[in-house]
């Protein structure tokens, strides 16, 4: 197997991989018998253990069959997967067909084993898709998914993630979108479980006009490392990308945000824009943050900014000085700091979705 | 009864509150003026329950309630309501949301069942008109973008929804135009009652042709130094505060 990354990868300079690699994993058995499956009213694609299960799963004419992977990466994830890719949701939207919301379920136990899932997502020009996608277990195994996403003109990708991992578990995922002319591109992830987990998006502009979102935010505790790692390439003109990450750090958790946005000679008119904040809840919880702007075309708008904080003495005072008890306060004012992370995430299963997970971090906290 | 006997504090090591004496019986409105620094929204914070004061000697007594000894949230369960003089944002939460939120922990804790959305909206709306405030301040995030009136008004809303027993109003007058000044003082008198009494500090003998009370104190470096009728706020208006000894 390809070697996992160190930290002497810029990539990985803040996320330390040495307790993955401390594992010997094996490749999955028999699937597991499923925790409880969420149910979202929506048609669901089923992966017990990386493996589709076709029986949990919706009949959908826009599924294909998995093919394997034929790919050389110079990303050691990506390439690992590539190496071990047995299973994965392979959807081929037509072009002009709205395929509605599809729900996208991995469930994994124990049992030290690790699964590489190939997703494959492609939509035809005018084509549409929701795709939420919720990634749960229990005890030690990595999960290393790669979702690949080609999004022709007009194209429109709603893609909403719940890492919602076992608090043992690994989980490093890497999406890679193209979006062609005037595509659209909008995602939120949440990341909430996992003892380590990144999400990893390398995005294309190639054509005029596309736009992309990638929100995100980290509510991690304990010990748990989350890792929003972006990179945005602007490679036509008139691109617009937004980016909003919150993450809402207690106990000694650590959160990283790497956002990298590219803009090449010929992508004029390019509108960047990259916003992170961090709510520290303890002292010993930790954000680190690395911004980067490569820009070689001289007409952009291309901003970024960053803040860490705790939460703000006066506002808790208001809200108790109104009877309302301190961890009610607090709850508040999380919630209210994650306002702006969410307001992308336009499919009301989905928003119901993260209130409820939002609800249990802040019962947990 | 709000007993306030003898009260200091401090911040750090600036003593700000230096003995202050006040009583305030249920059913009377007392207002309270003096010069910028004199430590009104200290003693209004220290009621109220805020961090950060080292409350050095006395104590404030409101219905056998040892204020000082009790959480804010619970102060306010008791009845006390403090309009803040520079009420705070809050980005992110609807004022619809923080109103209920407040209303229903307050009702919690007086054994009175909760309000739905439903109730609470018409409760609201009554109380909007009756302020003349626009049906929308409730949909917008708290106090983010109002305008000062609009959030010394949010105030006064806040205080007409949760109905408090001791209402401290620090220089909610400040800011409001001759219109909303008299509707403001009409949301105060609306609550006047045997188990209604305030604190109402001002800087404008104005408010108080609106809101007549039945005591002027004048608070300077930190104590009570002259108490008095209403005629007391008319003359302080013709002579300044000098000449007073603190
Ligand atoms: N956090 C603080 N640290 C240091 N000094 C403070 C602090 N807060 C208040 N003070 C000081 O305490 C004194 C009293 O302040 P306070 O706000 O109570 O005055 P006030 O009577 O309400 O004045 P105003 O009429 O201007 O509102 C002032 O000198 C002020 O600078
Ligand atoms: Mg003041």
């Amino acid at each position: 197997m390809t070697a996992l990354p160190t930290r002497k990868l810029e990539a990985w300079r803040y996320t330390d991989l040495r307790a993955l690699s401390a594992i010997s994993f094996t490749a999955p058995a028999s699937p597991p018998t499923p925790l409880s499956l969420p149910d979202l009213a929506i048609p669901r694609l089923v992966f017990l253990n990386g493996i589709f299960a076709p029986h949990l799963s919706s009949e959908l004419s826009f599924l294909q069959p998995f093919t394997p992977v034929a790919e050389h990466s110079a990303q050691p994830l990506t390439q690992i997967n590539a190496e071990h890719a047995q299973a994965g949701m392979t959807l081929l939207i037509p072009p002009g067909v709205d395929a509605g919301s599809v729900l996208l379920v991995s469930q994994a136990s124990g049992g030290s084993m690790a699964f590489h899932p190939r997703h494959r997502i492609t939509l035809g020009a005018g084509a549409r898709l929701t795709l939420i996608e919720v990634a749960q277990g229990d005890g030690v195994y990595w999960h290393n998914p790669v979702m690949d996403i080609t999004l022709a003109d007009d194209a429109a990708l709603a893609h909403y993630r719940l890492q919602d991992e076992s608090r043992e578990a690994f989980h490093l995922a890497t999406i890679r979108a193209d979006l062609a002319k005037t595509a659209s591109y909008e995602s939120f992830t949440a990341l909430l479980g996992g003892q380590i987990s990144r999400a990893e998006f390398h995005v294309r502009l190639q054509g005029t006009g596309g736009h992309a979102h990638i929100n995100a935010a980290l509510l991690l505790g304990g010990s748990q490392l989350g890792d929003i790692t972006s990179v945005i390439t602007h490679a036509a003109k008139g691109c617009t990308s937004r980016q909003t990450v919150k993450s809402v750090l207690s106990g000694a958790a650590r959160g990283v945000f790497q956002g990298r946005i590219e803009v090449d000679r010929i992508a004029q008119k390019t509108d960047g824009y990259q916003m992170t904040q961090a709510l520290l809840l303890s002292d010993t919880a930790e954000m680190d943050i690395k911004p980067e702007l490569q820009i070689f075309a001289d007409d952009v708008k291309c901003s970024h900014g960053a803040t860490i904080g705790a939460l703000d003495a006066e506002q808790l005072f208001y809200l108790r000085s109104r009877g309302i008890a301190p961890d009610d306060a607090r709850a508040m004012l999380i919630r209210a700091f994650l306002t702006e992370a969410l307001e992308s995430v336009t499919s009301e299963p989905a928003l119901a979705m993260f209130e409820t997970e939002f609800a249990q971090f802040q019962a947990a906290r | 009864m709000l007993e306030i006997k003898n009260l200091s504090a401090r911040i750090g090591d600036k003593e700000i509150l230096r003995g202050v004496d006040l009583l305030v019986p249920d059913g009377e409105i007392h207002a309270v003026m003096g010069p910028n620094g004199a430590g009104k929204s200290t003693l209004s914070y220290v009621l109220a329950g805020r961090d950060g004061y080292e409350v050095t000697g006395g104590g404030a007594i409101y219905n056998g309630h040892d204020l000082l000894a009790m959480p804010p949230e619970a102060r306010a369960a008791a009845g006390v309501f403090l309009a803040f003089q520079y009420p705070v944002e809050l980005p992110g939460v609807g004022n619809a949301n923080f109103i209920r939120t407040a209303l229903n922990a307050v009702r919690r804790a007086r054994a009175e069942p909760e309000l739905d959305a439903v109730a609470f909206l018409k409760l609201a709306r009554a109380a909007l008109k009756s302020l003349s405030m626009q049906d929308d301040m409730l949909k917008r995030n708290v106090n983010v973008g109002f305008s000062g009136g609009e959030k010394k008004r949010n105030e006064v809303l806040q205080m007409a929804l949760l109905q408090p027993g001791l209402a401290i109003l620090d220089e909610t007058d400040s800011g409001l135009d001759i219109d909303a000044l008299k509707i403001v003082a009409d949301g105060v008198n609306a609550q006047r009652g045997l188990k209604f009494s305030a604190l109402v500090i001002t800087h404008y003998q104005r408010l108080l042709d609106y809101i007549v009370p039945d005591a002027v104190h004048v608070l300077a470096e930190g104590r009570i130094v002259k108490s008095g009728g209403p005629e007391l706020a008319l003359a302080l208006e013709a002579h300044g505060y000098a000449g007073l000894a603190a």
